[in-house]
C-alpha cells in the first residue's frame, strides 16, 4: 500500500474548492470590478492618448499584465489562506495524521488554489473582451504561462502560509512585495519606456519575465527574450518546489 | 530504567509496540523519557497521568503529528516513520481539542476523513457511524451550530470514517455531560466487540475503571506503571476497615499502637488501614484484642480504594 493516494489528493481539493464555491462571488467579482476599472481609467481614458504601444493598441497592451496582476495576488492569497486556516484552527492534525504524503498534500492544496487562479484569470480575460479587441497569437504559450504563473504563486503562497504566524504577516507579502513588484514589472508599460538604469534594475525583478512571456503568448511581441522569460518563471516555479520540499523534510511549523 | 511491560497478548505480536520513545520539544523540555510499551489487539488501554505528563505527545508521535527525537514506534509490525502510510491507515485519532471546521457540514466533514485516508467512498458506513453517534440528524448542519459535546462527537466520527484497527481518544470525555459520556463507554465496547484497539487518555479515573482492560500511568514523561487493571487494584488499592464505637474513645489504647489505627469522627469510629496485598491482615488479631480491651463496636465495614486513590498516590510518591 505504499502507492499514490489518489483519494487523499481529491478529498483535499475537493474540500479547497468546495471552500472556494462558498465565497464563489467575493472571489471573483471583486477582481472582475477592479479590473474593470483599470480598463475604464488606463484603457479608456489614458489609453486613448497614449496611441500604440509595440504596435499594439494601449488598453490591448494592459491586458496580460492585468491579468497576471490578479493571477499573481489571487494565487498568494488563495493558497496562503488554504494553509493558514487549518493551521489556525488546528485541523491540520488531521492532514498530518492521515497516509499523505508531503508530495500529495501539496498537490491538493496547490493544485486546487491554482484552479481557482486559472478561473480567475479566464474571467478577468472574458471581461477584457468586452473593452478592447484581443488577439491571441500564442493560444498554447497563453494558457500555459498562465498555468507555470499560478502554480508558482500558489507554491509561494503555500510557503507564505505555513511561515505565517498570524493574520498581519499573511496580509503583508502580498501588499508590501507583490503588489510594487507587479506595478514595477511592466504591467501598465514596456520597460523600454524606462530610463536606461532603471531597465536594468527592472531585470532583478521576477515579474517583468512573467508579464512579458505572458505578453508575448499575446501579441509576440515582447520585452525580455521569451526563452529568458520561460528560464526565469521556470526558474522561480523550481526555487519554490525546493523550499516546499525543506519545509516538509524539516517538519518546519507544520510538526512539533 | 527500561522495563518490558507485561502484555496480556504475548502469542500474538503486539499491534502498537514502542521501544525507547523519547521527545525533547526544541524549547528544549524533555516531554518524554525513554517509554516502553506494548498494546495487544483488541486491548482497551488507558493512559492516566496529570496534566502536561506527556499522554498527547506520546500519542501525537504515534500518529504522526509530532516527531520523535528518538526511539522506535511499529503498528502491526510497521515502522510509523518508514512505512507511515501502513500504520496511518490502521489508526483513527480523535484529538484533545476541539478542532473542527466551521463551515463544513457534517456529512461531508466525515466523507473528507474517508477520502483523505484512501479509502473508497461508502455512505453505508458512514451512515453507520453517523447513526451509533446520533449524528444522523444532524448530517446536513454545519459543524459551527453543533453544540460542544456534538463537535466532539463529530471529531469521533471522523475518525472512525475510514474503519481504523486502533483508536486514539485524547481525552473523550473532557466537558462531556454525564449521559454523553455514558454513551462514549457504551460506543467504546461496541468498538471493541468489532476488534478495535483502543488507547484513551483521561483524567478521570472512573473512565478508566470503568472500561480499560489495562492501565498506564505516566508522570512528567515518565511511564510509571503499567498494569492489568484488576490486579493493579489488588496490588496497590488500600483496604480500609472502620470500626462505629459504642462509646467515643479519648485515646488509642497502648496495646493497639502495632495496628497504626486512627481515631476519627470525635473518637467514635476507629480506622484501620491496611494493605490488600498484604497477606498477614491483621484484622482477626485486632478483634480479638479489642474484645480483650473490652471496646465495644456498634457496626464494622471494609472500603477499598478506588484506582483514583492509587493513581493520586503513585504520582505524589514520585514528586
Ligand atoms: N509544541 C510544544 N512545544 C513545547 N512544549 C510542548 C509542546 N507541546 C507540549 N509541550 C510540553 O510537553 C509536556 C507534555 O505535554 P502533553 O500535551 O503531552 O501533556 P498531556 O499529558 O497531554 O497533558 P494534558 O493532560 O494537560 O492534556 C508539557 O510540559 C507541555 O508543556
Ligand atoms: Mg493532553
Amino acid at each position: 500500500m505504499n502507492a499514490f493516494n489518489g483519494r487523499g489528493v481529491l478529498a483535499i481539493y475537493l474540500f479547497e474548492m468546495s471552500r472556494f464555491n462558498r465565497t464563489f462571488w467575493q472571489s471573483l467579482v471583486a477582481p472582475v470590478i477592479t479590473t474593470s476599472l483599470y480598463f475604464i481609467v488606463f484603457g479608456a481614458a489614458i489609453g486613448s492618448r497614449m496611441g500604440e504601444l509595440d504596435g499594439v493598441h494601449y488598453g490591448a497592451f494592459i491586458v496580460p499584465g492585468l491579468i497576471m496582476l490578479s493571477v499573481l495576488t489571487e494565487s498568494l492569497n488563495n493558497a496562503s489562506f488554504g494553509i493558514y486556516l487549518p493551521r489556525f484552527t488546528g485541523t491540520i492534525y488531521e492532514v498530518l495524521s492521515a497516509p499523505v504524503s508531503p508530495f500529495e498534500m501539496v498537490l491538493g492544496y496547490v493544485g486546487a488554489a491554482t484552479t481557482k487562479s486559472m478561473i480567475l484569470g479566464m474571467v478577468i480575460l472574458a471581461t477584457a473582451t468586452l473593452f478592447v479587441p484581443l488577439s491571441i497569437a500564442h493560444p498554447f504559450w497563453m494558457v500555459a504561462f498562465l498555468v507555470l504563473t499560478a502554480a508558482t504563486f500558489c507554491l509561494f503562497g503555500f510557503i507564505l502560509g505555513i511561515w505565517a504566524n498570524g493574520f498581519e504577516q499573511l496580509q503583508f507579502v502580498p501588499m508590501l512585495v507583490i503588489t510594487p513588484l507587479t506595478f514595477l514589472g511592466g504591467a501598465f508599460y514596456s520597460i523600454d519606456m524606462l530610463p536606461g538604469a532603471w531597465r536594468t534594475v527592472s531585470l532583478f525583478n521576477p515579474v517583468v519575465y512573467l508579464i512579458s512571456g505572458f505578453r508575448w503568448a499575446f501579441y509576440g511581441t515582447a520585452d525580455v527574450a521569451v526563452g529568458v522569460s520561460l528560464s526565469a518563471t521556470l526558474g522561480f516555479f523550481l526555487a519554490c518546489l525546493g523550499i516546499v520540499w525543506w519545509i516538509f523534510r524539516t517538519g518546519y511549523r507544520l510538526k512539533n | 530504567m527500561r522495563r518490558a511491560w507485561p502484555s496480556p497478548a504475548r502469542a500474538v505480536p503486539p499491534i502498537l509496540s514502542i521501544r525507547a520513545l523519547t521527545k525533547t520539544y526544541a524549547s528544549g523540555l524533555q516531554a518524554l523519557k525513554p517509554v516502553d510499551l506494548e498494546i495487544g489487539k483488541g486491548e482497551i488501554f488507558a493512559l492516566l497521568g496529570p496534566n502536561g505528563a506527556g499522554k498527547t505527545t506520546l500519542i501525537s508521535i504515534v500518529c504522526g503529528i509530532v516527531t520523535p527525537t528518538s526511539g522506535e514506534v511499529r503498528v502491526q509490525g510497521f515502522d510509523i516513520l518508514k512505512d507511515y502510510r501502513e500504520t496511518r491507515a490502521r489508526i483513527g485519532l480523535v484529538p484533545q481539542e476541539l478542532h473542527t471546521d466551521m463551515f463544513v457540514t457534517v456529512w461531508n466533514t466525515v466523507r473528507f476523513s474517508r477520502g483523505l485516508f484512501g479509502k473508497p467512498a461508502d455512505p453505508a458506513h458512514l451512515e453507520k457511524v453517523l447513526r451509533e453517534l446520533s449524528l444522523w440528524d444532524k448530517r446536513d448542519d454545519r459543524i459551527m451550530t453543533l453544540s460542544g459535546g456534538m463537535k466532539r462527537r463529530v471529531l469521533i466520527a471522523k475518525a472512525l470514517a475510514h474503519e481504523p484497527e486502533i483508536l486514539f481518544l485524547d481525552e473523550p470525555t473532557a466537558g462531556v455531560d454525564v449521559e454523553l459520556r455514558r454513551d462514549m463507554w457504551a460506543l467504546v465496547r461496541t468498538l471493541r466487540e468489532s476488534g478495535v484497539t483502543i488507547i484513551l487518555t483521561t483524567h478521570y479515573i472512573e473512565e478508566a475503571e470503568e472500561m480499560a482492560d489495562r492501565v498506564g500511568v505516566i508522570s512528567k514523561g515518565e511511564l510509571i506503571l503499567v498494569e492489568e487493571k484488576t490486579a493493579l487494584m489488588k496490588k496497590l488499592g488500600k483496604k480500609q476497615l472502620t470500626l462505629h464505637l459504642q462509646e467515643p474513645m479519648a485515646e488509642i489504647p497502648a496495646a493497639l499502637v502495632a495496628w497504626r489505627l486512627v481515631l476519627k469522627n470525635g473518637g467514635c469510629e476507629l480506622e484501620y488501614t491496611f494493605d490488600a496485598r498484604d497477606e498477614r491482615v491483621g484484622i482477626p488479631a485486632l478483634l480479638k484484642r479489642l474484645g480483650e480491651l473490652g471496646v465495644e463496636y456498634r457496626d464494622l465495614h471494609t472500603a477499598q480504594s478506588s484506582l483514583e486513590e492509587i493513581f493520586v498516590s503513585l504520582v505524589s510518591e514520585r514528586r
